[in-house]
């Protein structure tokens, strides 16, 4: 149950966040109680709005898409450590998150083609390809991560990173990852798949509760995703004064203001410049940063 | 839970496969009907080796019957694609240039 | 419990792969293609293969959204919008495939399976990564360079224009004439 208010808080942070800062970028600066509200309200008039339909729809690939998005959201989340323990401690934790945000694909695509529409289509095409391009550095950035610590489980992880955080050990890894985690969640500056030029792209043709639960399992899943650029490395719990909760929700929080902050400051990426700096930049340094790391393991005395 | 259970699955899943690929006209479908094939055969070799022989080193050729259908998948995509430009096949009635 | 579990999951799987050949719409025909991937996958963590299990999984869901990338390119009713039916020698294949299954379920209920030899180690993934690195190493070096030509072969057999188009006929032009911008200039 705790468990949830802390995602559904979470959630609630980043849109009044978001908001506050669209606020500022719109000329039209809102206080803190006003960018605090605003989700609520947007939450409510989103419930009782009326679900819209359209011809030929087929309903239950969209609806299948709408739920594995927020399910695939919440299974990311319970392996991320709140403190000490996460909800679930598997021995293949990282393999796992990896997994369970690659449904986000799946369900961005069935949402995409779902409404029989040609621009919700565009949208789940575009993120199927930015999916492709962010996948290998992402994956390898992770990797990274497992490979200093010598295990795939995300406790270990944490213990690893006692005496030195991993950012340091591995910069470049933990900028892709942060790159890869607003691409996950078509946030800031990879959100072509629901961009103006598509009339909300994959989003476009849901309303009331499907565009709630649409627009809550992305919120939820770059959550999840920044939640665990803590673990993998910022050194999870470990901090001088606060409990080890208070300080993954701190650094969470730290990693979600860099997000929404990167949103408006840079403008949309067209999906072919994306996939060329992805293919040409960002996978040969994410592996150049992976042998870097493996040599230092190795040096160190082996696994 | 025994072996047996676990290989008659794997053999269900083999035989829906192989209908799969001999009946449809589609190449997709076609692909579809091998990868069920394959899936039948990834889930027998994990049976075999949990109930036969949980050495150490068994799971490999789990591992390269999963890459088997990543390159499977992969060239058969290659293939399509390239009987397509060559001259607007999409069903596998129509691609007989070597029959006969 | 875990028979429970079992059965659901096998129930799953088969029927979901005979569904990939009777609903009409090719979206559909994917998505459960993917639920039959899905529920094997979970029997292959059943019997504790942790790594192999989410890796399938992992995997399966990519290659299913890219197969629906082609299955809606190449199909002619990727929506199932008109039912039409796309079977040939529907009645050989049966026949064919009612053999094979017979054959495969006298040959499983009637061998004499072996009794178990060994135990597993207390982690699957570590002992995976020490056969694969140790004992299987030309397994690993095999798979490597075949996944590398796959590469290799997939892009070759699948563009359209090749680098004389590219470059001229000598191979000698200052930029290469792409539709799309960028890259690193070859």
């Amino acid at each position: 149950m705790s468990a949830t208010t802390l995602m559904i808080a979470a959630v609630w942070f980043l849109a009044a966040l978001d908001g506050a800062l669209a606020g500022r970028a719109a000329g039209r600066p809102v206080g803190p109680a006003a960018a605090a509200v605003e989700p609520v309200r947007a939450t409510v008039r989103l419930l009782v709005g009326q679900r819209r339909s359209t011809l030929a729809a087929d309903g239950l690939l969209r609806w299948a898409g709408i739920v594995s998005l927020i399910v695939a959201a919440v299974l990311a989340a319970a392996v991320v450590p709140l403190g000490e323990r996460p909800l679930v401690d598997l021995s293949v934790g990282v393999v796992w998150f990896n997994a369970m945000e690659v449904v986000a694909w799946a369900a961005v695509w069935l949402v995409g083609w779902g409404p029989n529409g040609a621009l919700s289509l565009v949208g789940g095409y575009r993120f199927v390809a930015q999916g492709l391009s962010y996948e290998l550095p992402h994956m390898f950035a992770i990797i990274t991560a497992a490979l200093a610590a010598g295990s795939l489980r995300i406790t270990d992880i944490v213990d690893a990173q006692a005496g030195l955080w991993f950012v340091v050990l591995m910069p470049a890894a933990f900028v892709a990852y942060l790159l890869s985690a607003a691409a996950m969640a078509f946030w800031g500056p990879f959100d072509a798949p629901v961009a103006r030029d598509t009339a909300g792209g994959a989003g476009s043709e849901l309303a009331g509760v499907d565009r709630l639960l649409f627009a809550g399992g992305r919120r939820l899943l770059l959550v999840a995703a920044a939640a665990m650029a803590v673990p993998l490395f910022l050194g999870g719990g470990h901090g001088p004064w606060l409990p080890a909760w208070a300080w993954v929700l701190l650094k969470t929080a730290a990693v979600l203001v860099v997000l929404v902050w990167l949103r408006h400051r840079l403008p949309t990426i067209r999906m072919d410049r994306w996939a060329e700096i992805s293919w040409i930049v960002l996978v040969p340094l994410t592996i150049v940063q992976a042998i870097v790391v493996a040599l230092v393991v190795l040096a160190r005395g082996g696994m | 839970m025994i072996l047996e259970a676990f290989l008659l699955v794997a053999a269900a899943l083999l035989c829906i496969g192989l209908f799969g690929a001999l009946t449809q006209q589609s190449i997709v479908m076609l692909m579809m009907g091998l990868e069920l094939m394959i899936n039948g055969i990834t889930l027998a070799a994990a049976a075999f080796w949990y109930f036969l022989a949980p050495a150490s080193d068994g799971q490999v050729i789990v591992v390269a019957v999963v890459t088997a259908m990543a390159i499977e998948m992969a060239m058969g995509f290659a293939v399509v694609t390239a009987i397509y430009r060559a001259q607007r096949i999409d069903m596998t009635d129509s691609a007989t240039e070597l029959e006969g | 419990m875990v028979l429970a579990v079992f059965c659901v999951l096998s129930l799953l799987a088969i029927s979901s792969g005979v569904l990939v050949f009777v609903v009409d719409s090719m979206a559909r025909a994917t998505f459960c293609l993917l639920v039959s991937f899905l529920a094997v996958a979970a029997m292959v963590l059943m019997t504790g293969l942790a790594y192999l299990g989410v890796v399938i999984i992992l995997m399966m869901i990519i290659e299913m959204v890219i197969m629906a990338v082609f299955m809606v390119m190449f199909m002619m009713n990727p929506a199932g919008l008109m039912p039409m039916s796309m079977f040939h020698n529907t009645r050989g294949a049966a026949v064919i495939s009612g053999l094979v299954f017979t054959g495969l379920a006298a040959g499983i209920l009637v061998v004499d399976w072996p009794q178990r030899r060994g135990v597993p180690a207390p982690d699957p993934t570590v002992a995976l990564g020490e056969a694969l690195m140790g004992g299987h190493m030309l397994t690993m070096m095999t798979l490597g360079v075949t996944l590398f030509a796959t590469i290799v072969a997939t892009v070759v057999l699948s563009t359209g224009r090749g680098r004389y188009d590219r470059l001229g006929d000598d191979l000698d032009a200052e930029r290469a004439d792409d539709p799309a911008g960028g890259g690193v200039g070859r």
